[in-house]
This record gives structure tokens, C-alpha cells and sequence, in this order.
């Protein structure tokens, strides 16, 4: 593409296929303890 | 003669076609999100002008009303381009989760929050708990509610094998001998069980000491060290019982500290009030102190304080996450990069969308233990009566208050449900919303526009560094 730059495909989508685990972080408790971010945290599945 | 437009408003699912993307100028790039697919494009101002239209008018239309500004093939051959994206499921995606059963039945208590001290050797002008007591008089956790409490995590953890125990108050340094029993005890009953504990502390710094700094390198997963930025600014808001200032004291033992983690996680983490809206300035003070892994919160403070933060700051908020966004960029050129907590973004292996549904965990997957053994959802939940669920004798007892807490997703807010952001903040602090709107379900929408404020620039960090070929996800 001339004019589209995509630097991230659809992650959120293909997300789905995803079971769910719950192994990742549960809440803000061990970073900054005031505002739970769940953008950067890393999937553990 | 005036020329009449032919508007082809398109309906999705309720929602414009314009409301399904959401696009912004930063770091001299045009970025195009499209929140539902989790797709980021750079465009050129071309497209970045036509998503104005595009939807809403037809192409002639939207040539027309850029041709002044662009050639007319370059203009048609954008709009294709778009077209491409939408058919590819990479722009304008509808939302496709809002029937995905979020079972949460299953879920494990995977994280407690100890608070060790309901004390503190600090009276800091902002504190949250009350200057360290949470309001329920200074008391220590003793070394057999401790492990009580160690006891109802394993036990609550279910299959889950992987648990965080942080410590927590007031000021847990205050009571480190009962830190230091507990994490004994929890390695013995972590063997035990076939768990691994995973522990943190969050701390004023004022009682470390090189002993301490050791122990904390070998044993602990995270550390968390408070310090707000610039002397007098720390000065003003982090102070002693006798009002005076503890920078001198702390920062150079963050330093020590910082400069003996090695790789091992931590974060040194200060708080912006109204008194320093040029925050940036303390971020980056932060940093030159050769801290990396730096975090700069916004005070959350309901009343009206000559601190708190209002709506007619916002505009001087947002101009300092951008100038700090430009010097993380400037530093990072010149090889001397630095970590902003909120400027971390996973865009490739974040978590998954079930995830995302529903951030924080508080009340079922985390909760907070309080010297006398109560249990509440959050470390910011201590103290209040109303969300005391229970305690280490009866475990949580309070069913129904749990189920609120189980059942908050983001498609039970409306403003959520609208929002470009939903799916990389989760819907938020239960806590924040509580204690500025009364409901865990009711958006703090002052620090609803802060976050997506930081997001936008995390992305445009992100997509900067991607377009240099940098692609390491956990460098951000």
C-alpha cells in the first residue's frame, strides 16, 4: 500500500482463539497499585 | 450555487462508521486505530482526511471535498486502499465480543496484598490510606495472621500454580522481621502445595539499608519504591511526622538500589498532583537519577484539596504525557532510553480478549488482607466497610458483593461500551470509580481521558520504534 502503513494486524482478533487461562497478572498489585493497565501486560498462555 | 452532498450515513450495529475507528496526530505521524481488530495503521494525511468522510459520503462526495487539497487519483486511490483495509477485517470492525459468556465462575484467587503495617513513618499529604492507619488505628500485622493468610491464598488458589503475595501497608518496612518469617513460611508451604509464590513489596525507602537491598535482590520478584520526582516536589507531598521532606534520605538510596537490581523487576513510582502539573519534569528527574523502570501516577483525590486534580487541567495533563512521549523518543535516539510504566504497550502477545473483557481481577482473582485478618477486593478497598468481604477465620462471606465484582464487565458501563480505548484499559479501577462516583461500575471519566491520553502515546512509542525495525515488545 502507497498511503497504509498497518504496524499491528488484527492480534485482538485472532485473540479468540485463545482459551482464556487466567494465568496472566490479576489486577494492578504488583506494578503501579493505582490503575490496573491490562494493554501492557504479556499473555502467558 | 451551493453544492448539495449526498450523505450515506452507514448504521453499524448502532454506532458511525467513524465511531468504529478512532485516529490521532502524534510524534508527526498520522495513527488509525481500530479498537475491535486491535489493528494500528500509520496513514499519510490523505487517508488521515478522507476517514473524516469515508462512511458518511460517497466517493464522489469525498473527492470533491478534498480536491483542493490533493489530486484526485491520489485521493480515489486512497479511499481503494481503505476499502482494502475494511474487507480485511482491519478497519471499521464491528464489535464481535459483546456475546462471549465471560465465565468467571472458575475463577482463583491469584494474588494477595498483605498490608503488614497499618502504620507508616510518613504522613504523606495525599495518602489514600489515611496516612498508613486506613483509618483503623496504626497496628502490625503479627507472624500468625501472616500466615493465615498465606494458608487462604494456597488454599484459594485452586490449580492455579503461579500466586503473588506483595507487601503492602502503611509502610511494610516497619514490620520487616514479619516480612521476613512470612516469606520463610511461605517457601515451606509453597513446596508443600506445588505452588510457586511470587513475592513484591512497595515501599517508602526511608528504612532501606543495604541488608534489606540484598534481601530484596534475592528473594524478591518486584519492588515498588516511591519517590515523586524533583526534590521539591517530593518535598512538598512526602513528608515525616515533623513535616519535613525525605528526598534527601530516599533518593539516594533508590539510587543504590536501582544501580544493584541488575534485570530483576522493579519500578520507582511517584505520584502528580495540581501542584505539579509539569510532572514531566519529574518523570525525567526520575530518570537522570539512573532509574529506568519509572512510573508517574495521577493522584486520585475526591475532595477539593489545592491538589486535586480537575477537568481544567486536563489540557496541561496532556501536553506533558506528549512532551514526555518526545523526550522518550529523543532519549531512546540518543541511546539513553528510559521506561515510562504507562508507556508500555503489548500490541502482538497482550493479553487475549477474555482478558480484556474485564481488567482487574479485585474481589476474585486479588484481594487485600488487613493486620487483623479482614479481608477486602483491593488494597484500595481497606478500610471501607462497606466492601469488607470477609476474613481469614470465615474466608470471603460477603457472596453477593463478590458476584458484583465478578460479573463487571466492560458492556455493563455504557461509557465504556463506546470507547476506543476498552479493550487496552478493561474497564478501568473499581476503586477510583467508587471513590469519586460511589459505584464501582461508574467510569472516573478524569482519569478515563488521562489513560487514553497515555495509550496514544504508548501506541505512537510504539509504532515509531516498529517503523525503526525495532520490534522488541518488552523494551517499551
Amino acid at each position: 500500500m502507497k498511503h497504509i502503513v498497518t504496524i499491528n494486524k488484527a492480534t485482538l482478533k485472532d485473540s479468540l482463539k485463545k482459551p482464556g487461562c487466567g494465568e496472566c497478572q490479576a489486577s494492578c498489585q504488583s506494578a503501579c497499585k493505582t490503575s490496573c493497565t491490562v494493554a501492557n501486560q504479556e499473555c502467558q498462555y | 450555487m451551493a453544492v448539495i452532498f449526498t450523505a450515506t450515513y452507514t448504521c453499524n450495529g448502532g454506532f458511525k462508521l467513524s465511531e468504529l475507528m478512532h485516529k490521532f496526530k502524534r510524534l508527526d505521524m498520522n495513527i488509525v486505530v481500530d479498537p475491535v481488530s486491535g489493528s494500528i495503521h500509520v496513514v499519510d494525511d490523505i487517508v488521515y482526511d478522507i476517514l473524516d468522510y469515508y462512511g458518511s459520503y460517497n466517493n464522489d462526495d469525498i473527492v470533491n471535498f478534498l480536491r483542493n487539497k490533493y489530486n484526485e487519483d491520489d485521493i480515489k486511490d486512497a479511499i481503494k486502499e481503505i476499502d482494502e483495509l475494511k474487507e480485511n477485517g482491519a478497519i471499521f470492525t464491528e464489535d464481535i465480543y459483546k456475546d462471549i459468556t465471560n465465565v468467571r465462575g472458575d475463577s482463583v484467587i491469584k494474588a494477595m496484598c498483605l498490608n503488614v503495617a497499618h502504620d507508616c513513618n510518613l504522613r504523606c499529604k495525599y495518602c489514600f490510606a489515611s496516612t498508613g492507619d486506613f483509618k483503623g488505628g496504626r497496628k502490625l500485622m503479627d507472624f500468625e495472621t501472616g500466615k493465615k493468610a498465606i494458608d487462604f491464598l494456597i488454599k484459594s488458589s485452586g490449580k492455579r500454580r503461579v500466586v503473588e503475595v506483595d507487601f503492602f501497608g502503611g509502610e511494610p518496612l516497619l514490620n520487616f522481621d514479619v516480612v521476613k518469617q512470612l516469606v520463610e513460611y511461605g517457601k515451606e508451604q509453597a513446596k508443600k502445595n506445588g505452588k510457586i509464590i511470587k513475592y513484591t513489596i512497595t515501599t517508602n525507602a526511608v528504612l532501606l539499608d543495604d541488608e534489606k537491598i540484598k534481601y530484596f535482590n534475592e528473594t524478591f520478584t518486584n519492588v515498588v519504591l516511591s519517590l515523586d520526582g524533583r526534590k521539591e516536589v517530593n518535598d512538598n507531598m512526602r513528608v515525616r511526622i515533623d513535616g519535613s521532606g525525605t528526598y534527601d534520605v530516599i533518593a539516594p538510596k533508590i539510587k543504590k538500589f536501582v544501580e544493584s537490581r541488575g534485570e530483576k523487576e522493579y519500578y520507582v513510582r511517584g505520584t502528580f498532583t495540581a501542584k505539579n502539573l509539569d510532572f514531566a519534569a519529574d518523570a525525567l528527574h526520575i530518570a537522570d537519577l539512573g532509574v529506568y523502570e519509572v512510573s508517574v501516577e495521577p493522584v486520585v483525590e475526591k475532595d477539593n484539596k489545592d491538589y486535586t486534580l480537575k477537568e481544567e487541567h486536563l489540557e496541561k495533563i496532556f501536553s506533558e504525557y506528549d512532551r514526555l512521549a518526545e523526550e522518550y523518543i529523543k532519549r531512546y535516539e540518543e541511546g539513553n532510553p528510559f521506561s515510562f510504566y504507562h508507556f508500555k504497550i503489548n500490541l502482538d502477545n497482550g493479553p487475549c480478549i477474555r482478558k480484556r473483557l474485564q481488567g482487574c481481577g479485585a474481589g476474585f482473582e486479588y484481594i487485600a488482607v488487613t493486620p487483623d485478618g479482614e479481608i477486602y477486593p483491593c488494597h484500595q478497598f481497606v478500610g471501607i466497610d462497606e466492601f469488607k468481604m470477609g476474613d481469614l477465620e470465615h474466608g470471603i462471606v460477603e457472596k453477593e458483593m463478590q458476584q458484583n465484582f465478578i460479573e463487571s464487565d466492560i458492556y455493563k458501563r455504557e461509557e465504556c461500551t463506546k470507547c476506543w480505548a476498552r479493550f487496552l484499559c478493561s474497564g478501568g479501577c473499581y476503586a477510583n470509580n467508587y471513590n469519586i462516583n460511589g459505584d464501582i461500575n461508574k467510569p472516573y471519566d478524569l482519569a478515563c481521558e488521562m489513560q487514553k491520553r497515555r495509550f496514544e502515546n504508548a501506541i505512537a512509542i510504539k509504532a515509531y520504534k516498529l517503523l525503526k525495525g525495532d520490534d522488541n515488545d518488552k523494551k517499551i
